[in-house]
This record gives structure tokens, C-alpha cells and sequence, in this order.
């Protein structure tokens, strides 16, 4: 996979332009013309970044007035939502049930949320892990089917007068194991259970799915992906023999009002940033929007049903303007670009990356398309070789990290391919680096080790590593 | 002419000239303009440190006979205390010891506050770590509890100070009114707390600026100074990102575009105080401090040496003479803007208020763009002329 390479030519109009006019001189510094190729992640968009803010920078190549709009986006993700009724009207609509006050309550520095620590028992709430819930069966549009009291999700918090749903439980198993050159390793395995529950027991086939928060960088790109690119590359994993057969998931888009390619969550469970911002929204603060007008409150949930609503009356809770704005932000979130791409353990990682057929799901480099809804992206995502390292496809990850909970057509043995940029960056961001879709792993190499069913090839490659060779690949997988 | 030989042609006419080779140590320039600096901040955040000294004298002094008139001298004493700090705020968005993965900015200044997460508010009387007599108040589990289950969970900092002294602003033309009886036994619930809250968090505040100040000690072969002054083109790059972000970003972006798009008192800095004026004129001072090397300290004297606008006028007289002009227009207009902020950013884009910050905005703006046409001059081009937000 090679991406174009930068002609000499654009590099010399540049430098003509630049003289002429100062204006077009920050367009060309912004869009990082002289990060070296092999850095540019994100394409024209990439920043220069590192540090605490290295996952809050809006896109290089962004104009002003997209920035303005980045700014505004920024503050209804960041800032908390309140109960109603409240003084403050701009922000009124809490709950009933919810799990956060805030988007960046759980993305923390729109960064990866932190799991709760699985060496101690549970002393209070998950905040960035939320508890997804199923019961067998097929639920509205072929989604997962709710359960019928608790709905799809555990909500562990509530406004006052109304009562908190449940409360998360924890045990953590721990396995042991030794690479092949004789070096030991522990591996934690955390279940989840509910108790405490204020409406009842739920239904006997309940399904549990824990999932954490991620970075959220890029995500404008991923969705720029063209959709038969995607599903082309499935097809050339079908066609090869071997072990990997990523699979598309089938979603419904209330946005879009059909089914599409899934793209984000950790089954690839949603196709568009304007489903998941909404979704979340109204599934983890309680907030009500134009395209999700219900609050979660079931049928049963007397108290909840009977929670004032927020200051809008029966509109919905936040206007469309306004979460066009947070869609935004999220979709022009730029990727970091690379560090050290070209030092030498970097480069030696990168070929045991390759030794070790993790490309074959981690796909490097994709060039971005248009965007599926315009007036939430921009024209500056659009054409970008971006080196996400993800195929967006479903894949069996075996027995060890199965959640057992079906969504739309992932099986409960199936997992997105997560992307691997800014991996290395989320200890910088969010003071803790513990990956995979609960959290679990310590880091890269454990995150590796967990690899079972289609990448347990690559799983088994990587035990064969020597010490040396594991702390390159770490460090090129960090690198991106 | 086809395309490309035109291209060609435009090119060989132009670009000797404009190609703007980076700097080379050429003559002492550039080390020169990062020792200025490095001085430049270390005797900014020594003067923060020693304004919020002065504060902890006041806040000992209210709480030790808490009354109206100490309580006033403490208030005070915050303002004043953040003239300074204000315009420390110029070092901030590279990466430096502000805010590195270790850096205090987040215990220091973030904002929005949740009040309730801290005290009492008129809605939630029993609210806040000062009335839960579970929650332990010293420095360690004050810092451990800042941003804990959310961003606006703000235990400490300059924002947590002012709350602890003004109280909710619930005037529509004044500050806070906190009752200097909220410290008084018996007179309020939990004032022994409250005391204590107050001490600690102030405390903490000084440890965070002595931990900067260190940091930037001349003299020091280990410090981060040190390894800044020998950085050459890669330290001026992260000088001119940190007034760059701080200006298109933060100031214009996260202070005045969000206010004036929400018009709601939440989404300025200082809403306690009405100090939200202040700030955003320390700011933009802060910025004009680091392009043009030079910064009046706080016992009047003038420190002055080699500065970033030398070494563009070097290459571009024309382009620092822009940006010069735009920084100072943008601190006029800054300082046009009427307290208090909140009421400032209500009304119609043509009222008065809302054209004021308007036109501070673009001047921010067009500045923020001088800047980085300014850092391209001297061959800067790696540059992050973004907002981090998130970060207050």
C-alpha cells in the first residue's frame, strides 16, 4: 500500500503562492505540507501533536469559520448537562436515567475513557464503561432486542426523585501464560453483572457487553471511507485462503432512514457520527434530539416516565443546530501525525508487523471519499490518504474475548478491527494506555496476546517474538 | 505556456526568494530570542507565584477573622493575583511544562466550574465536597478529586479559589455575594470545612506555580528551560504555536466565539467575579509579551531583550510590522470590552456588547493569521494554529 507521493510540482506553486500572498501562506502551513510523508496520518488534516492536547486538535486544513464551528461543537461536548428545571437553559435536560453529564465525561479530552481498576474491587460506577444489554432475538430494524425493563443500556446514575437502574458488578479472572522464549505474562479477564436492580428482575436471556469510550480522532476520515472500498477489501479477504474473513455489518442509520455499512462502536454497530453522537446522547446523558425524541425511560419506569423535561417543552433537548455542532466537532477531529517513523526500532517493528500478517485486518492506508452526511463533515476530509490501520470489517476473535452478545450482524465472537493510530498516545492524553472494548489489556502487547480465532496466527507469531523483537513491534504500533 | 512549465516558471521567478530557508544558528539569533524567552517566562510565572502568595496572605487573614472587609481584601487579592497569571498563559498548548503529560494546567485553570461539585448552591443546599464530611480537604485529595467523573468536577485552581470567595453569580449586573458568614461556625454549615477547603486549595495553587517556576529557573543544566534554550528552530516552533493556539484557539475561539454564540453565562471564564474582561486583556498582553520580548513585571520594572518579531523583521520588515500592529489592536480591543462579560456577549449582533467582542474576535483572528504568516517568514511551517480545546 503506498500513498501518493507528494508532487514536486504542488510543492513549488505552493512556494510561488506563498510569496504572492501572506493570506495563502497559513493554508499552507496549516496543512502541514512539510510533515514528511511517511508522518501525515491523517493526510492534509494531520497536526503536529503530542502531549495532553495531542487528540483535541481540529483538522490542519480547516477555514475559519469551520474552526468557529469546531470551537462551539467543542464546548456542548465538553460542558455538562444539567437536570431540569435549571437556571442555565443552554444546557437543561439531564436525564432522567443517564451515565454521564457529558460527552467529554467519558472521552476525556475527546481521549479514551479509563476502565475501572481491575486489580481493586468496584467502590463506585464505571464512568467511561457502559453496560450494553440484549436479550435474545431480533429488536427494531434488525438491531439488538432491548431488554424489556432495562432497556439497551445500564443507566447507573439518575436525576433526584428518580432511581438509579442498577448497579455494575465485577469479578476479574486471571490467566497466565509464557512467550516462547520463556518469559511469563498475566492476563486479566473482567466479567460483568448487574445487582442492586430498582425495576425488577430483567429478562432471564440477558446479554452484558461492556464497552469503553475511545479516542476519538479521525473519525470524520473513517466515515469518508468509500463504502465499496470497504466492502471490496471484504472481498479480497473472502477470496484469499487463510484464516481472516472480515465481514461488513448491515446497520440501520436513522439519519440516513436505511441500512448501511456499520463504520463505528466496537461491532461496527453504527454507520454515521450523526447516529452515534445522537444515540449517545440521548442513551448515556438523557438528552433528547430531533432524530431520537424518546427518553429511555420503559414502561415500567414509573419515576422515570414522570421526570420534568427539559426547558425547550416538547421539543428536543438539544436543537438540531446545536448537535450538528458536536457531530462536527468529532468528524474534524485530526489524527496526530506519526513519531520517529523512521527510527530504526520503529522500522523493524513495522516489518514484524508485517511478518506477522497484522495488516491483513489492520489495513494501513485508505484514501477518503465524500462524506455520507455533508452537513456534518467537511470538504477538507475529502481525498486524504489516511493511515488509520483498520479494515472496518467484523472479525471472529475467539472464545477469550467474546462478549457473547450479538448486534445487528456481528456475532458475539466478532469484533470490529479497532484503529491503531494515536495508540500510542493515549498514556499522554488520558494518563493510562489499557485497550481492547472493556479495557482489559495493559497496553499493546496484551491487547496482541488476547488476539484469538481469525488473528490467532498472528497471535502465535508474536509468542514466537524474542524479547527485542516484541518492544519493536510495541513501538512501531505506538508510532502510528 | 502549458500548466507545468508555467508552474516552472512562476517557481524560478519567485522562488529564491520566498522559499524562506529555516534559520540556521546564524549569529546568536535564535538562542538569543529563546534565552529572552526562557527569562521571559520564568519571570512571568515568578511574578504569578508571588501575586498568589500575596493572595494566600489575604485568604489567611479572612480566614482567620472572617468578615466583610477581609473577605474584600481576599477578592482582591484573586484579582489582582490573576493579572498575572493571565498572561502566563502564552507558554501554554505546545507541550511544555504547563501541560505536558505531567503538566498542573488542569489543576491550575480549568473552567467551566460545576459549583455543586465543590459547595452549596442555591439549588442544591447539601451539595459539594465541602458538605460531605466523608471527603477528605487536604492538598493530595483535593488534587486527586479535580476532573474525577468529569471535566466540570473541578476540585482546584484559580476557578475553585474564586467560586470559595465570590459564590454563585446570580446577579444580573454584580459578582458572586458570598456571605463572608459562610466561614463563621454556627453561622453556616460546614464552615470549619469550608476554612479548611479554602486554605488547602490556595495552597495547592502556589505548589503548581513554584513547580513552574522551577521548571524555568535559569542556572539549572536538568530543567526544562535548560533542554528549551539548546532546542534552536524546534523551540522557536513551539514558542510561536503556543501564541499562535492561544489566539485562534483559546481567546478567540473557546472564550468569545462559544460566549457569543450561547450568550450564556456558563461559557465565560470568570463568571464568579465578573473578571471574564481581565482575562482575555492578560491574554492577549501575554501574547504581545512573547512576540515582542519584552515584559513589564510586576514591581514596574521593564525586562527587554532579542524577541521572535527581530528575527521576522530580519527576513520580512513588512510582516512584523503587521503582526505587531494587529497584536496591539487586539489588546485595544480587549480592553473596550465592558464588564460585566455575560451581559457583554447578550443582545443583537448590532448591540453595542456583542460588537465589541466581535470585533476583538476578528482581531484575534486576523493577529492569529499574521502570526503564522509571520512564522512561515522564518521558515515555520509545522505549525498547530488550532485550538486545543478541552482545555480551559
Amino acid at each position: 500500500m503506498s500513498a501518493i507521493p507528494p508532487t514536486p510540482l504542488r510543492g513549488l506553486l505552493l512556494a510561488a503562492l506563498l510569496g504572492a500572498n501572506g493570506a495563502l501562506l497559513i493554508h499552507a502551513a496549516e496543512r502541514g505540507e512539510t510533515l514528511a510523508e511517511n508522518e501525515q496520518t491523517g493526510g492534509a488534516t494531520t497536526v503536529a501533536a503530542t502531549g495532553r492536547n495531542a487528540f483535541s486538535f481540529a483538522a490542519a486544513n480547516l477555514d475559519d469559520a469551520e474552526r468557529t464551528r469546531f470551537a462551539v461543537g467543542n464546548s456542548f461536548f465538553r460542558r455538562n448537562w444539567v437536570e431540569a428545571p435549571s437556571s442555565t437553559a443552554a444546557r437543561d435536560g439531564l436525564g432522567p436515567h443517564f451515565i454521564a453529564r457529558s460527552c467529554g465525561g467519558c472521552h476525556v479530552q475527546s481521549g479514551r475513557g479509563a476502565p475501572p481498576d481491575y486489580a481493586k474491587p468496584l467502590a463506585e460506577p464505571p464512568v467511561a464503561l457502559l453496560l450494553r444489554l440484549s436479550i435474545p432475538g431480533e429488536g427494531p430494524h434488525g438491531g439488538p432486542r432491548p431488554d424489556p425493563i432495562y432497556s439497551d443500556q445500564l443507566k447507573t446514575l439518575a436525576v433526584p426523585g428518580v432511581r438509579v437502574e442498577g448497579r455494575v458488578t465485577l469479578t476479574v479472572r486471571t490467566l497466565h501464560g509464557r512467550f516462547d522464549d520463556g518469559t511469563p505474562y498475566t492476563l486479566r479477564q473482567p466479567r460483568f453483572g448487574l445487582t442492586g436492580l430498582a425495576y425488577g428482575p430483567p429478562d432471564r436471556g440477558l446479554m452484558i457487553g461492556p464497552r469503553l469510550a475511545s479516542q476519538l480522532i479521525g473519525m470524520g476520515l473513517l466515515e469518508a471511507i468509500p463504502e465499496g472500498e470497504i466492502r471490496a477489501n471484504a472481498a479480497q479477504q473472502a477470496a484469499q485462503p487463510g484464516p481472516v474473513k472480515g465481514r461488513p455489518n448491515e446497520v440501520w442509520d436513522a439519519f440516513a432512514q436505511r441500512p448501511m455499512l456499520g463504520r463505528f462502536g466496537w461491532k461496527a454497530n453504527v454507520a454515521t457520527l450523526a447516529h452515534q453522537t445522537s444515540a449517545a446522547f440521548v442513551g448515556d446523558i438523557g438528552i433528547t434530539s430531533t432524530r431520537f425524541p424518546q427518553e429511555s425511560c420503559t414502561f415500567t419506569q414509573a419515576d422515570c416516565l414522570g421526570a420534568p423535561r427539559g426547558a425547550k417543552g416538547d421539543g428536543p433537548e438539544i436543537d438540531d443546530r446545536t448537535l450538528g455542532d458536536v457531530i462536527f466537532y468529532q468528524a474534524v477531529l485530526a489524527p496526530p501525525a506519526r513519531r520517529e517513523p523512521d527510527h530504526p526500532q520503529v522500522r523493524r517493528g513495522q516489518a514484524l508487523f508485517e511478518r506477522a500478517q497484522c495488516g491483513a485486518c489492520h489495513r494501513p492506508s485508505w484514501v477518503t471519499g465524500d462524506s455520507p452526511l455533508p452537513e456534518f463533515a467537511s470538504p477538507a476530509l475529502k481525498g486524504q490518504t489516511i493511515w488509520p490501520y483498520t479494515d472496518l470489517l467484523l472479525h471472529d476473535m475467539g472464545g477469550g474475548l467474546a462478549d457473547g452478545r450479538p448486534d445487528f450482524l456481528a456475532s458475539g465472537r466478532q469484533w470490529r478491527t479497532p484503529p491503531l493510530w494515536g495508540v500510542g498516545l493515549i498514556r499522554d492524553v488520558n494518563d493510562h494506555q489499557q485497550l481492547l472494548h472493556d479495557g482489559r489489556a495493559r497496553g499493546v502487547l496484551e491487547a496482541v496476546l488476547w488476539h484469538g480465532g481469525e488473528a490467532d496466527a498472528s497471535r502465535r507469531a508474536v509468542l514466537k517474538m524474542n524479547r527485542g523483537e516484541r518492544a519493536a513491534l510495541v513501538r512501531f504500533v505506538e508510532s502510528l | 505556456m502549458k500548466k507545468r512549465q508555467m508552474l516552472h516558471a512562476v517557481a524560478a521567478a519567485m522562488g529564491a526568494l520566498v522559499l524562506a530557508p529555516p534559520l540556521r544558528a546564524a549569529g546568536a539569533g535564535i538562542d538569543a530570542v529563546l534565552r529572552q524567552y526562557a527569562e521571559l517566562v520564568h519571570a512571568s510565572y515568578a511574578d504569578s507565584l508571588a501575586a498568589a502568595l500575596a493572595l494566600q496572605q489575604q485568604v489567611q487573614g479572612f480566614l482567620a477573622a472572617p468578615s466583610s472587609e477581609t473577605l474584600r481584601a481576599a477578592r482582591q487579592g484573586w484579582i489582582e493575583a490573576r493579572e498575572w497569571y493571565g498572561q502566563t498563559e502564552a507558554f501554554r498548548f505546545y507541550g511544555g511544562p504547563i501541560d505536558d503529560a505531567k503538566g498542573p494546567e488542569q489543576r491550575l485553570n480549568t473552567w467551566p466550574v460545576d459549583e455543586s461539585y465543590i459547595d452549596y448552591t442555591r439549588d442544591r443546599p447539601d451539595s459539594g465536597l465541602v458538605n460531605n464530611p466523608k471527603a477528605a480537604l487536604g492538598k493530595a485529595a483535593l488534587a486527586a478529586a479535580n476532573i474525577r467523573g468529569g471535566l466540570e468536577n473541578i476540585s482546584t485552581g484559580w476557578h475553585a479559589i474564586e467560586f470559595l470567595l465570590w459564590g454563585q453569580d446570580l446577579s444580573e449586573t454584580g459578582p458572586g455575594d458570598r456571605p463572608a458568614d459562610d466561614y463563621v461556625d454556627g453561622r453556616a454549615p460546614h464552615a470549619d470545612r469550608r476554612r479548611q477547603y479554602l486554605a488547602a486549595v490556595t495552597a495547592l495553587l502556589i505548589d503548581d506555580l513554584r513547580y513552574l517556576v522551577a521548571a524555568w529557573a535559569p542556572a539549572n543544566k536538568a530543567n526544562y528551560r535548560a533542554r528549551f534554550e539548546r532546542g534552536g528552530l524546534e523551540s522557536l516552533r513551539l514558542l510561536i504555536i503556543g501564541i499562535g493556539a492561544l489566539s485562534r484557539a483559546e481567546l478567540a475561539g473557546e472564550r468569545m466565539e462559544v460566549a457569543l454564540n450561547t450568550q450564556d453565562q456558563e461559557d465565560e471564564q470568570s463568571c464568579f467575579s465578573d473578571n471574564t474582561h481581565r482575562d482575555i486583556v492578560n491574554n492577549a498582553i501575554g501574547i504581545e509579551n512573547v512576540w515582542l520580548g519584552r515584559y513589564r513585571r510586576r514591581d514596574g520594572s521593564l525586562l527587554e531583550g532579542p524577541s521572535p518579531r527581530d528575527l521576522v523583521a530580519e527576513r520580512d520588515p513588512a510582516q512584523a510590522e503587521r503582526t505587531t500592529r494587529q497584536i496591539a489592536a487586539s489588546i485595544a480591543a480587549a480592553q473596550a470590552i465592558q464588564p460585566p462579560f455575560d451581559r457583554e456577549i447578550l443582545g443583537s449582533r448590532s448591540a453595542p456588547g456583542p460588537m465589541r467582542v466581535r470585533a476583538t474576535i476578528d482581531s484575534v483572528l486576523a493577529q492569529a493569521r499574521e502570526i503564522s504568516a509571520s512564522a512561515v517568514a522564518i521558515g515555520i511551517t509545522r505549525l498547530n494554529m488550532v485550538k486545543p480545546p478541552g482545555k480551559p
